[in-house]
């Protein structure tokens, strides 16, 4: 009887392991209030996208990513890129000098590629790349300053194109793409860990250069009220259609109210339902591209390509040795994953309408998909997709949880002791520990991961 | 200011601005970029942990010179912190053998990839001592010097030489170099003359070999974690009294404290030493504003209005990067032949 339990909660592991994370967001949905839960979800099914491509990477060639938070960050530029509304008289200040900066930026580095594969003289390609540098950055700095004088409490940035927002979710992630494309054509081939050390500074120097440049992002001033692809919250109150959808719902509470109670009631009803429709709506999209991007992947998998994938992964030499290019097949895996992160980057930037770019710690955009990614199976996107939400879940619980424990730390301590205040300021600090044990326990202990992946060797 | 070409007031403002601090700098990186050396000729990963043990080290250095000062234990004009690096000692030396009791030994034990798993691994490590760091002493930037702040400072060296450009020597860059030479002339011989070095060296160099002849796996590893603690505390400790400590600021070392060990070549300690200098040097260089300078050395007709800085402040990590990516473009090696694939 109990083997046969057990096989049994074998087979369904992964139906059994989703119910669960429903029954607890259920549970926080009744008790807490539905808005709080709704967000849980969508934020853990953007880290799910996020982790999926981290995945992809990780679980299907053993490629380490540890610079996700950067090519998360591309995703959401490029969503201020697209969706903004262009400064037009910072355009018109300081947009053509910035233009010529950037050709001869560009020009610059060609020639020097150029003429390096020429095999010209070393000391020459220095001196005109030096040279180009110096033009570019005169050009530029007068170009930003320009462009940053432009009203900097509101503006002091060139803008966007004004496009849909949906679109900057393609071009965040061919943004990230490119960068992966960069930085695997260098690293890859060589040892693994260059790739990791290349990926870990490149998300740093991506960092500095949004937080630092105010003309292009705003820098630290943060971008505000991105368009959004779903209706406002306040719209929705006032439409029509949705308030006598409401009063539908609750037409048997009403029947018992006065005419004023009801007005009263109702729009109380209205506003809350306005947020968690708002919060619905952002599912609905989060979910179309989750589901795309899993089925494609499993396709992918379960076909030559993703057979020949899994072979260089179990054996490279083995692989190398029947005729396959271990090294394009990676970087064509880097770019696939880099660029779904980015579009998770870009989908995480829209779901919360500003983009304040020291809002990316290596913690919360690297580190945390890790965990996710190494808890759910590394391998199997299922896997990736239920460590999300359970990872997601901890992180958000974690801090009214440290707060409790502190509470009840404080009843057996003096109240204001130094102490305890010391506790209070400093216990999210602890979320890093935890975070971290959890890695390396189910690294040392469960190495597979709560779902791991099946047909492991071929 | 006199308009007329000045070198000697040229090289005073160079060796002060730039030569001083990059020697200190590179220091600095050096001790770190060799316990990232060390860890990988012997453990076979690329330690990420190692700017938040660092952090750990400084902050052990810190809580115990706070105790001293607080009980009057000190030596007047001498910092503090010098003097707890002892007891710090004792303290990393257990918090990285208890590590690689709990976590690095097993995988060890199994044989797996250790490079791949390692990295995972400590980055894991790098969370939970980063953590705990921040969790102690906060994540605001803090001094921690205490005692005499100048060697000789401007007005001194003003007054003894009569320049109109002052050098100013500081009591944190002479110490660091000063236990920089003594550290890294200990370890080479400890490597080259000792019996334990030599069956250090063995065992990097081929595993199975070294085993074969009798060398305790288990001793070598403890061997190495006690070195690292050894470099790791005294460079987190003389970053701090350079520059201040700062937990997310010990995290970024990563960044180039790898680059120096990449373009050394990764396992060469002399390589991990030049590459640190390198990329000392060449930050410092490209940061620095060479306004004065130039005006020391042009005349008046062609004095810069800028600044006449390279690269913005802001960027200096950036340059580390691009100075990685350049070394991988041009010479995967390394400057001195490390490895270059993973040689399993």
């Amino acid at each position: 009887m109990v083997n046969n339990m057990n096989t049994l909660f074998q087979a369904n592991k992964a139906i059994i392991y989703f119910i669960i994370m429903a029954l607890v967001l259920i549970f926080v949905g009744l008790n807490q209030s539905w808005a709080l839960a709704l967000g849980i979800i969508n934020m853990s099914l953007i880290s799910a996208i996020m982790a999926l491509g981290v995945n992809i990477q990780w679980g299907y060639a053993g490629l380490m990513n540890v610079g996700i938070m950067g090519f998360a960050a591309l995703g959401g530029v490029s969503v201020v890129l697209i969706a903004q509304q262009p400064v037009t008289e910072a355009v018109d200040a300081g947009g053509l000098k910035m233009f010529i900066a950037l050709v001869m930026g560009a020009v610059t580095i060609v020639t020097g590629v150029l003429l390096n594969r020429r095999g010209v003289n070393k000391w020459l390609i220095t001196s005109i790349v030096v040279i180009g540098y110096l033009f570019t950055r005169f050009y530029f700095s007068e170009a930003s300053d320009l462009i940053e004088k432009v009203d900097p409490a509101i503006t002091g940035y060139l803008g966007g194109f004004g496009l849909p927002v949906t679109f900057s979710w393609i071009i965040g992630g061919f943004a990230a793409a490119l960068a992966a494309w960069w930085i695997g054509k260098i690293t890859l081939g060589l040892r693994t860990d260059y790739l990791a050390i290349a990926t870990l500074g490149i998300s740093e120097i991506i960092l500095y250069v949004l937080k630092n440049e105010d003309w292009f992002v705003r820098g630290l001033k943060n971008v505000y009220g991105i368009p959004r692809p779903v209706p406002y919250e306040v719209d929705m109150q006032k439409s029509e259609w949705f308030q006598s959808l409401i009063t539908w719902i609750h037409k048997s509470e009403f029947e018992l109210l006065s005419q004023s109670e009801r007005i009263e009631k109702l729009s109380e009803y209205v506003r809350e339902a306005a947020v968690v429709f708002v919060k619905l709506c952002y599912s609905g999209l989060i979910i179309a591209v989750l589901v795309a991007f899993v089925v494609l992947s499993s396709l992918a998998l379960n076909s030559p390509w993703g057979r020949k994938v899994r072979a260089i992964r179990d054996n490279e030499v083995a692989a190398s040795a029947m005729g396959k290019d271990i090294k394009r097949q990676h970087l064509q895996i880097f770019i696939l994953g880099s660029a779904i992160v980015g579009v998770a980057g870009a989908l995480l930037v829209t779901y919360d309408g500003i983009f304040v770019p020291a809002a990316y710690q290596p913690l919360r955009f690297t580190f945390l998909i890790w965990v996710m990614v190494i808890l759910g199976g590394s391998g199997n996107n299922m896997g990736s997709i239920l460590g999300a939400f359970i990872i997601w879940f901890i992180w958000i619980q974690s801090g009214p949880m440290g707060l409790w424990f502190v509470e009840m730390l404080g009843n057996n301590m003096q109240e204001g002791s130094a102490s305890l205040e010391f506790i209070e300021d400093r216990v999210h600090y602890l979320r890093l520990v935890f975070m971290g044990s959890i890695l390396l326990l189910i690294m040392r202990f469960s190495p597979g991961g709560l779902l791991p992946e099946k047909n492991k060797e071929l | 200011m006199s308009d007329s070409i000045d070198i000697i007031n040229a090289l005073a403002l160079m060796t002060n601005f730039v030569i001083l601090p990059a020697l200190s700098y590179g220091s600095q990186l050096a001790l770190g970029a060799l316990a990232v050396t060390l860890v990988y000729s012997i453990l076979r990963f690329s330690n990420f942990a190692q700017g938040d043990s660092m952090a750990f080290g400084t902050m052990l250095v810190i809580l115990i010179s706070g105790y001293m000062i607080s009980k009057g234990w000190t030596i007047t004009g001498f910092p503090t912190a010098i003097l707890a690096i002892p007891l710090a000692l004792i303290g990393m030396s257990i918090y990285l053998l208890t590590m690689d009791r709990l976590v690095y030994r097993h995988y060890r034990k199994i044989k797996a990839k250790q490079n791949i798993v390692g990295i995972t691994a400590s980055i894991g490590v790098m969370f939970v001592t980063g953590g705990i760091v921040r969790f102690i002493l906060g994540a605001s930037a803090q001094r921690f010097g205490d005692g005499e702040r100048f060697i000789f400072s401007v007005r001194e060296f003003k007054a003894f030489t009569g320049l109109e450009q002052g050098i100013a020597f500081k009591t944190s860059q002479f110490l660091t170099i000063t236990l920089a030479i003594l550290l890294v002339a200990f370890l080479f011989y400890f490597l080259q003359k000792t019996k334990t070095g030599k069956a250090m060296r063995a065992y990097s160099d081929n595993t199975e070999l070294a085993l074969l002849s009798g060398i305790d796996p288990d001793k070598v590893v403890q061997i190495t974690w006690l070195l690292v603690a050894l470099f790791t505390t005294i460079a987190g400790t003389l970053y701090g009294l350079d520059k201040g400590f700062a937990p997310q600021q010990y995290h970024l070392l990563l960044l180039p404290i790898f680059a120096s060990v990449i373009v050394g070549g990764i396992g060469s300690p002399i390589g991990a030493i030049a590459g640190a200098f390198l990329v000392a040097f060449s930050e410092i260089l490209l940061t620095y504003a060479y306004k004065k300078f130039l005006i020391y050395l042009l005349p008046l007709s062609m004095h810069p209005s800028s600044l006449v800085q390279l690269i913005g402040t802001e960027y200096k990590y950036a340059i580390s990067f691009v100075i990685l990516v350049i070394v991988l473009l041009i010479r995967p090696t390394g400057i001195f032949k490390g490895k270059v694939i993973d040689g399993e």
